[in-house]
């Protein structure tokens, strides 16, 4: 059996506390270099970046733009298609708030049946205000994207823009978004991946990847809260209108007018989380460590352990894609509430979540009020699993 | 104080173990009245549950008694809000206001219910029962 000792160790939270987190898919624990890159900021480093002369903010400066570098390295792009945001759901909202002149009334915008509400409310708000319409691609009751159906729906409707996650946050599934997204291109839609979900556990090669958006969020992947990103093909951002203006994102201003920077610059005005970013920097050196290189198969047999032993007990019923999947787990137990089941696992100090983890759409689809997720992350062990399973067996012993 | 909340409460500080707390509960909640489906209308939904939460507040024939009746979809609430019944109904405003909701969880080991983060509508429960209180004093 693998294990995980080496990365748990480097997790205080670990040491800390007792509860057995299992909610890796809301966010990530931190590790200590990433807790200790905050610290260092706010203790050696603060300075406001991009202004002033001081040896001191060129340094902060440095530090700072050396995370893009890092990030676009990480994601096989270049420094300027990334634009700092404070999380995924901004990075979406940034692009659908500036992208209204390609979209006209009767135009398609395509999302799947199993985004996050984040990727999906932004999209209906872009079609109330055009007169676009929204379309769905469709899942089988698993709740498995049907693929044959939605490459047919794709180059059938042809639509101007489509929006579609990377994993879902709700049932783990790996979308094959390369297929989607060349179906897309296709038909020269816009496109927009969100990877708030698969970038803790995949990385995604944006480069062959041929979106012209992807976007995270940097507390799902051991960051800070508070940064995501958008990520966009080169040309791609010229697509998108000024979205917020202020200090930074201006070349010369006068009280008539003013000319905006170009490029990512555009998009990143007033002062940015400075020291969020030089944090998201360290989870990144973690990322890429070797200790985590090891660690993707761990994962994957941990999940399998999972669902083996959810398997096992009578009145389970899963969801999801169990093959193509980031290690998340969404559950009921016969038909009880998911909320019942969810309290009594919490007084055990088992953390997972309940409810319609902000799909609602996806839940109705499944015929279900919500599930229990369990979403693994290179921390849990064995152990954490045994005591979940221990827990939900003395739950339904209760509820029975 | 009703005799059979302050039974339900003796009863209930004697479990230690929370598996105990639990099964009486859920215990409870099997005999909570149920509301008809007439009356589990959106109208009487309490809003921000996880569950489905239907709740009505009145007063009996005297007039100056309260009743609250509820139900839900989960046990676990439906055993809660039997526990603010049994807490509630049968005072007057003058005597309910005399109690205090939240340190009676307290001191039944079950104030995290009452916690805003839980979306089990306990909490909004206990602050619809109070406003009416307020507006018919
Ligand atoms: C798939 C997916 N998209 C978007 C988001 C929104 O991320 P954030 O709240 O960090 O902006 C989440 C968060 O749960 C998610 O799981």
């Amino acid at each position: 059996m693998l294990d995980n000792h080496e990365i748990r160790s480097q997790f205080p939270f670990f040491s800390h506390s007792d509860f057995i987190y299992l909610d890796n898919g809301a966010t990530t624990q931190k590790p200590q270099c990433v807790i200790d890159a905050l610290c260092h900021f706010y203790n050696f480093n603060n300075a406001n970046v991009h202004r002033g002369v001081s040896q001191l903010a060129s340094n902060t400066t440095q530090m700072y733009e050396q995370v893009r570098s890092k990030l676009a390295t990480h994601c096989a792009v270049k420094p300027d298609q990334i634009v700092w945001t404070k999380g995924a759901t901004e990075a979406i909202n940034l692009v659908v708030s500036s992208i209204d002149k390609h979209i006209e009334p009767n135009d398609i915008i395509v999302v799947s049946a199993l985004e996050h509400h984040a990727n999906l409310v932004p999209w209906q708000e872009l079609c109330k205000r055009t007169g676009a319409e929204l379309r769905v691609l469709p899942i089988n009751q698993q709740g498995v994207l049907n693929i044959t159906a939605s490459l047919n729906m794709i180059s059938s409707l042809k639509p101007k823009l489509v929006a579609v996650t990377h994993a879902s946050n709700a049932l783990g599934n790996i979308l094959p978004i390369e297929q989607l997204i060349d179906a897309a291109k296709n038909v020269n839609a816009i496109t927009l991946v969100d990877g708030a979900q698969a970038m803790q556990h995949l990385k995604p090669n944006l480069d062959t990847l041929n979106s012209d958006f992807y976007v995270l969020s940097a507390h799902k992947m051991f960051g800070p809260t508070g940064v995501g990103a958008l990520i966009a093909k080169p040309h791609s951002l010229a697509l998108l209108d000024t979205y917020q203006t202020g200090g930074e994102m201006i070349e010369q201003v006068s009280f008539s007018s003013s000319q905006y920077r170009q490029g990512n610059a555009r998009f990143e005005a007033g002062t940015p989380n400075i020291a969020g970013v030089i944090g998201f920097g360290a989870a990144l050196d973690f990322l890429n460590s070797e200790a985590m290189n090891l660690q993707r198969s761990y994962e994957e047999s941990l999940y399998q352990y999972t669902i083996e032993q959810l398997k096992k007990i009578d009145g389970v019923t899963l969801y999801g894609d169990l093959e193509n999947n980031i290690g998340t787990v969404s559950f009921n137990y016969k038909d009880e509430h998911h909320l019942d089941v969810a309290t009594l696992l919490d007084q055990s100090g088992i953390v997972v979540r309940s409810g319609n983890h902000c799909t609602q759409p996806l839940m109705n689809l499944l015929g279900v009020a919500g599930t229990i997720r369990v979403s693994l992350s290179c921390y849990n062990s064995y152990e954490d699993i045994d005591k979940f399973i221990f827990a939900l067996k003395q739950a339904i012993e209760l509820l029975d | 104080m009703t005799e059979q909340y302050l039974n339900l409460k003796q009863n209930f500080i004697s479990k230690n173990a929370w598996q105990d707390k639990y099964r009486d509960i859920m215990l409870l909640g099997k005999q909570l009245p149920k509301l008809p489906n007439e009356l589990k209308i959106d109208n009487a939904k309490v809003h921000g549950c996880e569950s489905n939460v239907w709740l009505y507040i009145d007063f009996d024939e005297s007039e100056e008694r309260l009743v609250v009746s509820a139900d839900s979809d989960t046990r676990i609430v439906k055993g809660l809000i039997f526990i603010i019944c049994s807490m509630v109904n049968g005072l007057t405003i003058d005597e309910f206001k005399r109690i205090n909701i939240q340190s009676e969880f307290e001191s039944l080991g079950l104030i995290q219910h009452l916690s805003p983060s839980r979306g089990n509508g306990i909490l909004a429960i206990a602050q619809k029962i109070s406003d009416f209180a307020i507006q018919n004093s």
